[in-house]
């Protein structure tokens, strides 16, 4: 079985964020740049069915700074094979745009299952899942947090609101927007992921042009205003305890 | 092209989701700028009866056997043959694990574009959308093509999209449903025999700034002592620190106790989004820029290794 994989680096969110000179897009040149942790849940349900079953398992990555470490973290964890894409792809690429860009390269790789994360938190125009499923004319099915494969179909669980889970099938081939695998991702050592940088080499590709259309023109972005913000408590621990024991006491908690 | 603002209406188990009464108030709002009508899309097995409630000016609607239980495929495939036929203005879609499952198909098939995100529909039709887990917000024009557009809750409520007079319902024809690649085998209900943290009145919820699952008996210990329940954000159950019983958000509880104590939380829309229904929210983040703070009463940025223990030392002392 033949698993493709596509992942993306976002800025991490604990990270102080602002917005840069054009006013439409967000500062990038200071932020740090962490995998997306539903594709992180997705390469780790690949290399679970590649331990149960047996697959070839690819991680497809856009080439931008910081995206080797991915890689070869993903190589140390069991990938067989991983890709960059090479393009231009720092003028703000979005969805629409590398879901036709990628399709024409995966379908080339001829993958009995694609899984990618069901979203990440930058999306502006969707997720990329759907659509690459769309144009590469497979079923979609997303918020995936356990998958089997039995012959040529796939047996999901798909979440639903307040822990509902609605059990499909689908025929591969086929795509999956992964919400959770069925375990944590695993830890790497990092001494794992620098042998990798020896032995392990990535395969470069090429992007075909990127065609934006779909996508939506942001005027403006802008940090939410806080209307009615918390009340801040001390910064103290012992003080902001004692103010919040105050607190739970006027609630009658206390 | 006209200029009518549709929503394709979600539905589980024969209950209308929020998210859809939340949809129609935000299709009300863009139809009085474009000067077209509310039209709901309801697609369901004998499901006509849904509509009652729904603020709309015409309800469409597909009866089909298939059509009984949300299935991507069969979903996605009605709703683009509608639309295409349509042309409607704009139409909305839930940021839900069943909207976002078919509109990217619908936008790549029909090459319409896709608005995500969107919280609230701003003057002269700006869409305003909500990204980076709330940090940023981001606005555009509503696309010059029929306008593909994905709703998160919080801009609007659900009151707002109803009314107590039943729109009128047309049944519209079936496309071709034959050949599905995916079939719903089954429900599985979710797990019983733990708390119903739906119901508890005191939650303690952890977050991702927790860090460790030895970190948990941290919030275990403050539970027990003021006598409240322990919950989670996603990534603390993805990590398996917690059962998904104890999961807050998007697909998991929605809660409303009398206070939420949100422990080293964000406060992503996910997440958000299943706690505005409390009474008091009190958030420990030393990220002073969390959004979190945006939604809590009270709020300090005090490290919460050293205030949780301290507020727990504080409670036993009171309690004897």
């Amino acid at each position: 079985m033949n698993i493709i994989v596509p992942v993306k680096l976002v800025p991490d969110l604990v990270e102080e964020f602002s917005i840069d000179t054009s006013g439409t897009a967000l500062d990038t040149a200071w932020l740090r740049m962490i995998i997306n942790e539903f594709d992180d849940h997705a390469i780790e349900q690949a290399i679970l069915l590649k331990e149960r079953t047996g697959a070839l398992v690819t991680i497809l990555s856009t080439n931008v700074e910081g995206v080797d470490d991915l890689l070869f973290a993903a190589a140390a964890k069991g990938a067989d094979k991983i890709i960059k894409l090479n393009g231009d792809i720092e003028s703000g690429i979005n969805n629409h745009a590398l879901a036709r860009a990628m399709a024409t390269i995966i379908r080339d790789l001829k993958p009995d299952l694609i899984l990618t994360g069901v979203q990440a938190h930058n999306d502006l125009d969707g997720s990329i899942g759907p659509q690459l499923a769309e144009y590469l004319g497979m079923p979609y099915i997303g918020y995936i947090s356990g998958v089997n494969v039995s012959g040529d179909k796939a047996i999901v669980r798909k979440e639903y609101p307040g822990g509902l889970i609605g059990e499909m099938q689908v025929s591969l081939p086929a795509l999956l927007g992964i919400q959770a695998a069925e375990q944590p991702p695993r830890y790497v050592a990092i001494s794992k992921v620098r042998q990798m940088m020896k032995t392990v080499s990535i395969e470069e590709l090429e992007l075909s042009t990127l065609d934006s259309s779909g996508a939506p023109i942001v005027n403006r972005m802008f940090q939410p205003e806080t209307g009615e913000r918390a009340t801040m408590l001390s910064e103290n621990a012992d003080e902001a305890a004692n103010q919040l024991i105050n607190i739970f006491k006027d609630l009658g908690t206390l | 092209m006209n200029q009518d603002i549709f929503v394709a209406i979600e539905h589980l188990r024969g209950k209308v989701s929020d998210i859809s009464y939340i949809m129609l108030a935000a299709a009300r709002v863009l139809a009085q700028t474009t000067g077209g009508k509310v039209v709901a899309i309801l697609l369901g097995k004998d499901a006509q009866s849904l509509a009652s409630k729904f603020n709309a000016d015409t309800v469409l609607y597909v009866d089909h056997p298939l059509l009984l239980d949300f299935n991507p495929e069969d979903y996605q495939k009605t709703l683009t043959g509608i639309i295409d036929e349509y042309r409607p203005r704009a139409v909305f879609f839930g940021q839900t694990t069943i909207g976002m499952d078919i509109v990217g198909g619908i936008s790549a098939r029909l090459g319409l574009p896709l608005v995500s995100s969107v919280r609230t529909i701003e003057a002269d039709s700006k869409l305003i959308s909500q990204i980076c887990g709330g940090k940023i917000m981001a606005e555009c024009d509503l696309p010059a093509t029929t306008a593909l557009i994905t709703l998160v809750p919080g801009g609007y409520k659900p009151e707002q999209g109803q009314s107590t007079q039943s729109p009128p319902v047309t049944t519209i024809p079936v496309q071709q449903l034959d050949d599905l690649r995916i079939k719903l085998n089954q429900y599985i209900e979710p797990e019983t025999g733990d708390v119903d943290i739906s119901k508890e009145s005191l939650l303690i919820a952890v977050g991702r700034g927790i860090q460790t699952q030895d970190n948990i008996s941290l919030a275990e210990e403050l539970a027990q002592a003021i006598g409240g329940v322990v919950c989670a954000s996603r990534p603390v159950v993805d990590q398996g620190w917690l059962p998904t019983s104890r999961l807050v958000g998007k697909s998991g509880s929605t809660v409303k106790p009398k206070i939420y104590l949100a422990i080293g939380i964000s406060g992503a829309p996910e997440h958000v989004e299943a706690i505005t229904g409390s009474d008091v929210i009190i958030a420990i983040n030393t990220d002073p820029a969390a959004p979190i703070f945006n939604i809590a009463k009270y709020g300090t940025t005090a490290d919460l290794f050293d205030l949780v223990p301290a507020l727990t030392e504080q409670i036993r002392n009171i309690k004897g």
